[in-house]
């Protein structure tokens, strides 16, 4: 597969400038719909290189409280398929490039090939499938080819080395590196598996790889981009706009946090 | 003809249905726990240890009863019942936890968790655990520790952890949500000791491996008994494991009905049900791919039965294919038609069921009815209903 996504631009722009790219996740519909719109201008704003938006999911097995209370809000405010898809728009209208990370079911129920069409068609770059394993996704990635978008998968700590080349094999855009076994949350350390698992992955494939779970603040993001191409932070973000008293100081403190995040991946090498 | 594994692949897929959606990080404990219970299957020591535990420990074989006066109502069928509500801990869960706490001892890890609904898988794995020395901590939703508070304290006094699940919607769905949770995260150490047919591969498999005595035991009971094959086996349905464990041995036998009964709750037209396979859609829930209760956004939408141990979104991957290719067929019993057959087994046989398996005996009274008296039925009595004696004190107003 070959593909020219605003995702694939990214990594050879940030490649090209020797740092790091800071990508951002975000449910739909989080804090509002409206609210949610709102975080993603700040986002693009404040230094942002890549956003996710998070398809809220009533069972979301591998995200900690933080996430899980945000999709249930997500929820709670009708969000659905057409809200992600809004959303995902938004942000490719801020000049980052976006994908959707969603877990499966959503997916095969909205139909994959048009699922993947949709995300071409909002401007999106690809999807992250953190609970799609390769074997199960071969009607996925029949969408995917047709319409141009890349395919996300995650890889783990624990995933074996044969296994490392057959997932790296079908991502496209990146590799998601989870830094850890556990699930989404800010963590009070970077892993040691992380670096770990970026060598191991460095040896098997020179697509871009970012790492994920655990990354809260502007020291960890510049410990993870010393070694990796992309630094993921989601549940950071979520806790502020949690623990703000109101949206205005909530957007403010997305703000400041993607500002410092941004400057920890320049610091790096 | 079918093959009698029903797996085409080794990817743990009942055609379309099955297979493994999951974490990455899960993978390497699904693949080591599928090569650990491939090669037990194998092992004569491992089948000689669980056969000797099921016979010195559980109480197995377990006996079959003919159900005389029950069957008056019943159409003048014979009914048989399988009596896996007379095994340790009260209900065929047993069968299950015993070979995969085996099973866990065999790949050094020393700590088990599970989820559980009614509380009766839980109390199994905390008896198991007690029995073999492994650390167990059992996940359950709050809703449901309050329904079953009795199994909350048979489980702390084998030595459990309960730890009640206050996300979601507070039941079993949300309970298995939070038992992946942690073994992605304490997966080195823990083993996750699934209570039914559904869940990744290997789980279906297994879980119905372990399982399928129930029918192999019940198929020459019967025969013996009444010189041939029942003309149906019924069994009531959540996730499906003591379905699948007395179907198994019969799925053969292509003039033996199977039929599943699937929790109706308040009817299945008014939404508020758990019958997964009558009133659910494609879709991929916990791991696998099956039927499941969800909205037009793939959403999983709340179950309701006045059974907790059927109260799933969700059913095993294997119902799904059988009930596909037309070998089995799936039924919804209300709250009110269960309540209606526990109340009559209790006063014509002696024998208090569990609210699930009366879900079974109410499929058994409409079957009976129509295939008249030279029918015989067999139906798996799952569990007993100590554990049910408040909710039906409450439904029937018996002041306590």
């Amino acid at each position: 597969m070959s593909t020219n996504t605003e995702l694939d631009q990214l990594f050879v722009k940030t490649r090209a400038e020797n740092r790091a790219a800071l990508i951002a996740y975000i449910p739909a519909g989080f804090p509002s719909q409206a609210g949610c719109h709102k975080v993603i201008e700040v986002l693009a704003k404040a230094g942002v290189d890549a956003i996710e938006i998070g398809y809220p999911y009533s069972d979301p097995v591998m995200d900690g409280p933080t996430i899980q209370a945000a999709a249930t809000q997500a929820l709670e405010n009708g969000t659905g398929v057409t809200e992600v898809f809004a959303a995902l728009k938004h942000a490719t209208e801020q000049g980052v490039a976006a994908v959707v990370m969603t877990y499966w079911n959503p997916i095969e129920k909205y139909g994959a090939a048009k699922f993947a069409q949709a995300i071409a068609d909002n401007g999106g770059s690809g999807v992250i499938t953190p609970d799609l394993t390769i074997e199960e996704s071969d009607e996925w990635r029949a969408a995917v080819n047709t319409s141009s978008i890349n395919p996300i998968y995650v890889v783990a700590p624990s995933t074996k080395p044969e296994r490392l080349v057959k997932v790296t094999d079908q991502c496209g855009g990146f590799i998601y590196a989870a830094s850890l076994m556990g699930v989404t949350g800010a963590r009070t350390g970077i892993s040691s598996g992380a670096g770990e698992l970026v060598a191991r992955l460095r040896k098997v494939s020179n697509k871009p790889i970012s790492v994920g779970l655990g990354v809260s603040n502007r020291e960890q993001a510049k410990e993870v981009a010393a070694f990796a191409d992309g630094v993921i932070v989601g549940s950071a973000f979520i806790k502020a706009i949690q623990d703000a008293p109101d949206e205005e100081s909530g957007l403010a403190a997305v703000a400041h946090l993607a500002s410092e995040l941004a400057k920890g991946v320049r610091e790096a090498r | 003809m079918l093959d009698a594994k029903l797996v085409i692949d080794g990817l743990g897929h009942f055609g379309p249905y099955g297979g493994r959606f999951v974490p990455e990080a899960l993978i390497g404990a699904l693949e080591e726990l599928e090569v650990a219970h491939t090669s037990a299957l194998q092992d004569p020591i491992f089948q000689a240890e669980l056969t000797e535990l099921h016979r010195s420990y559980s109480g197995r074989p377990s006996i079959i009863t003919e159900a005389k006066r029950f069957a008056e109502h019943a159409g003048g069928a014979r009914i048989i019942l399988k009596r896996e509500d007379l095994n340790h801990t009260g209900s065929h869960k047993i069968n299950n936890v015993l070979g995969q706490a085996l099973l866990t001892k065999r790949m050094g890890k020393t700590r088990i968790i599970a989820e559980t609904g009614a509380g009766q898988h839980g109390v199994a794995s905390a008896t198991a655990a007690a029995l073999m020395g492994l650390e167990c901590v059992v996940y359950m939703g709050e809703e449901d520790t309050k329904r079953q508070s009795l199994n909350v304290a048979r489980m702390k006094l084998l030595g459990a952890q309960v730890v009640p699940v206050t996300s979601g919607s507070r039941t079993l769905k949300d309970a298995i949500n939070e038992a992946m949770r942690d073994w992605v995260t304490n997966v080195e150490n823990t083993h996750y000791l699934l209570g039914t047919v559904a869940g990744p591969h290997p789980f279906p498999t297994m879980v119905r491996d372990f399982h399928k005595i129930i029918g192999e035991e019940a198929r020459a009971q019967v025969i013996e008994l009444t010189g041939k094959l029942p003309d149906a086996v019924l069994a009531c349905v959540g996730g499906g494991s003591n379905a699948i464990g007395i179907f198994h041995d019969f799925i053969k036998d292509k003039d033996v009905r199977l039929i599943g009964l699937e929790a109706g709750g308040d009817g299945v037209e008014t939404g508020r049900h758990a019958a997964t396979i009558t009133g659910g859609t494609r879709g991929v829930l916990h791991g696998t791919r099956s039927y499941v209760l969800q909205d037009e956004n793939g959403q999983t939408v709340e179950s309701h039965s006045i059974s907790a141990g059927l109260d799933y979104p969700g059913v095993g991957p294997e119902h799904a294919y059988l009930h596909d290719i037309g070998r089995a067929e799936y039924r919804a019993i209300t709250d009110a038609q269960a309540m209606a057959a526990f109340a009559l087994l209790c006063k014509t046989e002696g024998i208090i069921p569990a609210i699930e398996t009366a879900h079974a005996l109410a499929g058994a009274l409409q079957v009976g009815n129509e295939l008249g008296p030279d029918a015989t039925l067999l139906i798996n009595l799952s569990g007993r209903g100590d554990k049910d004696v408040q909710t039906a004190a409450d439904y029937f107003g018996i002041p306590l």
